[in-house]
């Protein structure tokens, strides 16, 4: 009865993304490649002094993207330092400089991890001009990196890779913000607050009293799934009845969650003119992502350990209108996009169910990824396994007419061992240093044993891949960790970018390899398998040491 | 350096722009739209009893206990929440599946819920023993509500059918019936009876 209730959620969920595949990754392309520029647009392009029929070289773009997330960081972290002179900042004192630092750092980028209890420490003004700015433009780099990736495939000799200020400037306007408004409406119809009341005091019915929490949380919502952001108005993220009142919303909003990661295959295909490759990466995504939710609601409804045991259910840490299997279809989701929501604690899944989310974490975020880091993470994988493919049948591996050579498979190769690097070496030294150790085992895990080291590794992992969940009952909100993490998500952001642009910049350098025919064949289903096995493999016995002291142990218990 | 230079004047307009637009003008043109056609939800889908008071939201579960902490009788009781139905916080306990203080808690609570109800263990649902994500979730599972009928009718002196009446009324199915779970809202359904007298 439950498998049938959750193939049906599923299918209520792949109906209109496979609907909105084709008009939206069109819709998407063209953003991308239409020569037109639209008036308002042109009035920034003249007030931030940018030609844009310029076109950017890879470093160039580089350049911008770090920049203009450099300049972002610096207002983020100044706006939080001077939080207690900026209007609505509701009595709140100026945020502290290591939170400020890990949150700046945290939401420039896409990663929205949340050190800190937002009701306790952000005003509206900073939630609104400082942390909702973030989450568009953030999100809108993502799909900017993407496309230049896609252009550097799609063009011969060409050496460029568009202009990034007008990538920006149309992601945003053309596309997140739109999609921005819309669904906010959406979600103010089903209940999801908007306003400027603060706290208020009320007398409840059995005679005691309560704090009503105001804000303008709808808007900040609907950006926060639809960039793939996290970063909550509320602690309880998406589990906040304010943000997701009812079941059909939290249905939606996973929705959001996937919904232009889903269509950007779409949009590659379409600008390298060949849809059948954006097939392939749909597919790929899209397997992976049952595989995940599969694996998640069978160890949340199997209900295994002594809690989910005594209480009958694995329904600690869950709501009641969402119940398991919407909870765990949004878990599925979060993780395997740069999401970060929840709608649950992770923390109180079965061991195992833990166990899934982190590892369909560490599969680097492709299922369906980030709004555009899904796609160019997807790329550098499709490119491995082209690579291999080449190395099995004894033929030069072309992507779509590009020659992988040495440099490329070097930057697809340092780009695979980012992630690994980042989460088991920032572990592993934050774990060998013994004042470390003793702060985090004593004074961050919520508990000793296995739970205990669950919760760190799914802290590092979740801020190396830009993530942004959490087993919230890990403390990461000490200096060393503020720091630390906050360097995790700016290496783990912006050292993937440089590689997909340097990537981007060698292919468009590049002419056309061979002739179509002699190909290899990328199209069949065996193919996408090829890489669904490749995916796993690479994955996860890098990371399967650390999990057996954690969650395998604990279930093991 | 003069390219950076120019690329970090660049940025620094484009952020005023996107701050304006983006921090400023579209949460406040939502706000403008949901103070406009969903006044109601958009200020907390907030609950007035008789007199016109406010006493809570349809959304956020709240406390039906004494200031000892005890539930009250009367009341039908919500799920437990890990920071006590405060809403200037939320959240759950977070804590593992092989959690002792948790095991202990549901241990507890799960002879405290059947001694309060006069019910036998087995027939206490599992939402009743654990703590929701939010720590404000309104509503119990209709398991749960069946299980308080009678404690609640008898407390209040009412027949089992009217307060099986207005269970019935406060009970909502899974959006189009298969979205979601069954559920009763707690703050809703004790203040309908509140209001009955």
């Amino acid at each position: 009865m439950q498998w049938w209730m959750a193939a049906l959620l599923l299918a209520a969920l792949a109906v209109p993304i496979g609907l909105l595949y084709k008009p939206l990754g069109n819709y998407i392309a063209w953003v991308f490649t239409s020569p037109d520029h639209w008036r308002p647009e042109r009035w920034v392009y003249k007030l931030i002094g940018v030609n844009p029929d310029r076109e950017h070289t890879w470093h160039s773009y580089l350049r911008a993207v770090l920049v203009f997330s450099a300049v972002g960081f610096l207002l983020l972290y100044i706006m939080q330092r001077l939080q207690m002179w900026l209007p609505y900042s509701l009595g709140l004192p100026a945020v502290s400089p290591d939170v400020a630092f890990n949150t700046a750092a945290s939401f420039v980028g896409n990663t929205n991890w949340q050190a800190y209890s937002p009701e306790k420490t952000m005003g509206y003004t900073v939630q609104m001009a400082g942390l909702t700015v973030q989450m568009f433009v953030s999100g809108a780099v993502g799909i900017c990196v993407s496309m230049a990736l896609t252009r550097g495939i799609a063009y011969h000799k060409r050496g460029t890779l568009g202009n990034f200020w007008v990538d920006l400037v149309r992601a945003v306007f053309r596309i997140l913000l739109p999609a921005a408004i819309i669904a906010s409406v959406i979600l103010l119809t089903a209940g999801a607050i908007q306003n400027f009341a603060g706290f208020t005091t009320v007398s409840t019915v059995a005679g005691g009293t309560q704090v009503i929490p105001g804000g303008p949380a709808a808007s900040q919502e609907a950006i926060k799934m639809l960039a793939t952001n996290g970063g909550s108005f509320f602690n309880a993220n998406s589990a906040h009845p304010f943000e997701n009142p009812t079941p059909w919303e939290n249905l939606f909003q996973v929705f959001m969650l996937v919904l232009f990661p889903f269509s950007m295959p779409r949009t590659f295909g379409k600008i390298v003119g060949d849809h059948r490759m954006g097939y392939v990466i749909l597919a790929t995504m899209a397997t992976l992502f049952v595989i995940a939710y599969v694996s998640i609601t069978a160890a949340e409804l199997s209900a295994s350990g002594t809690a989910p045991q005594l209480a009958g259910a694995s329904m600690e840490g869950k709501e009641q209108r969402i119940g398991i299997i919407g909870s765990t279809l949004f878990t599925t989701a979060t993780t395997g996009t740069s999401g970060g929501a929840t709608n649950s604690m992770h923390s109180s899944y079965t061991s195992i169910g833990g166990m899934v989310a982190m590892l369909h974490m560490v599969l680097g975020e492709i299922s369906p990824g980030g709004v555009g880091s899904g796609l160019y993470t997807m790329l550098v994988m499709v490119l491995l396994g082209v690579f291999l493919t080449g190395l099995l049948l004894g033929r030069a591996p072309v992507f779509l007419g590009k020659r992988l050579g040495v440099t490329e498979i070097k930057l697809v190769g340092i780009f695979i061992l980012v992630l690994p690097v980042l989460a088991l070496g920032g572990f592993g030294i934050s774990m060998a240093i013994p004042p470390v150790r003793a702060e985090i085992t004593n004074l961050s895990m919520s508990t000793g044993g296995p739970h205990g080291i669950s919760e760190a590794i799914y802290a590092f992992i979740s801020v190396s891949v830009n993530n942004g969940s959490d087993f919230a009952g890990f403390n990461a909100n000490t200096p060393y960790l503020d720091t630390v993490f906050g360097i995790l998500i700016l290496l783990g952001r912006f050292i993937p970018i440089a590689l997909v642009l340097a990537l981007a910049g060698s292919f468009a350098n590049q002419g056309r390899a061979t002739s179509r025919a002699s190909e290899l064949p990328l199209h069949r289903p065996q193919f996408v398998l090829w890489l669904v096995i490749l995916i796993l493999y690479i994955a996860i016995p890098t990371f399967i040491p650390v999990l057996l002291v954690g969650p395998l142990a604990e279930g093991l218990h | 350096m003069h390219q950076t230079g120019r690329s970090i004047l660049i940025a620094v307009r484009l952020m005023i722009v996107f701050i304006v637009v983006l921090g400023i003008a579209y949460p406040l043109l939502i706000t403008g739209i949901g103070q406009a056609f969903f006044h109601s939800k958009a200020n907390g889908s907030l609950l007035q009893d008789r007199n016109g008071q406010t006493v809570g939201s349809a959304l956020l579960g709240q406390s039906f206990s004494d200031a000892q902490g005890n539930p009250l009788p009367q009341y039908f009781q919500p799920r437990p929440s890990a920071v006590n139905y405060d809403g200037s916080d939320s959240g759950g306990s977070n804590q593992g599946p092989e959690n002792p203080a948790l095991i202990a808690d549901i241990t507890q609570r799960k002879a405290q819920i059947a001694a309060f109800n006069g019910v036998p263990e087995s027939e206490v649902p599992p939402d009743a023993v654990t703590a929701s994500g939010s720590g404000l979730d309104p509503d119990i599972s209709p398991a749960y509500a069946a299980i308080q009928v009678n404690r609640v009718a008898k407390a209040r002196g009412l027949s089992v059918d009217q307060v099986q009446a207005l269970v019935a009324k406060y009970t909502t199915g899974p959006d189009l019936g298969f979205i979601g779970e069954s559920r009763v809202n707690v703050v809703q359904l004790n203040l309908a009876l509140d209001e009955l007298r």
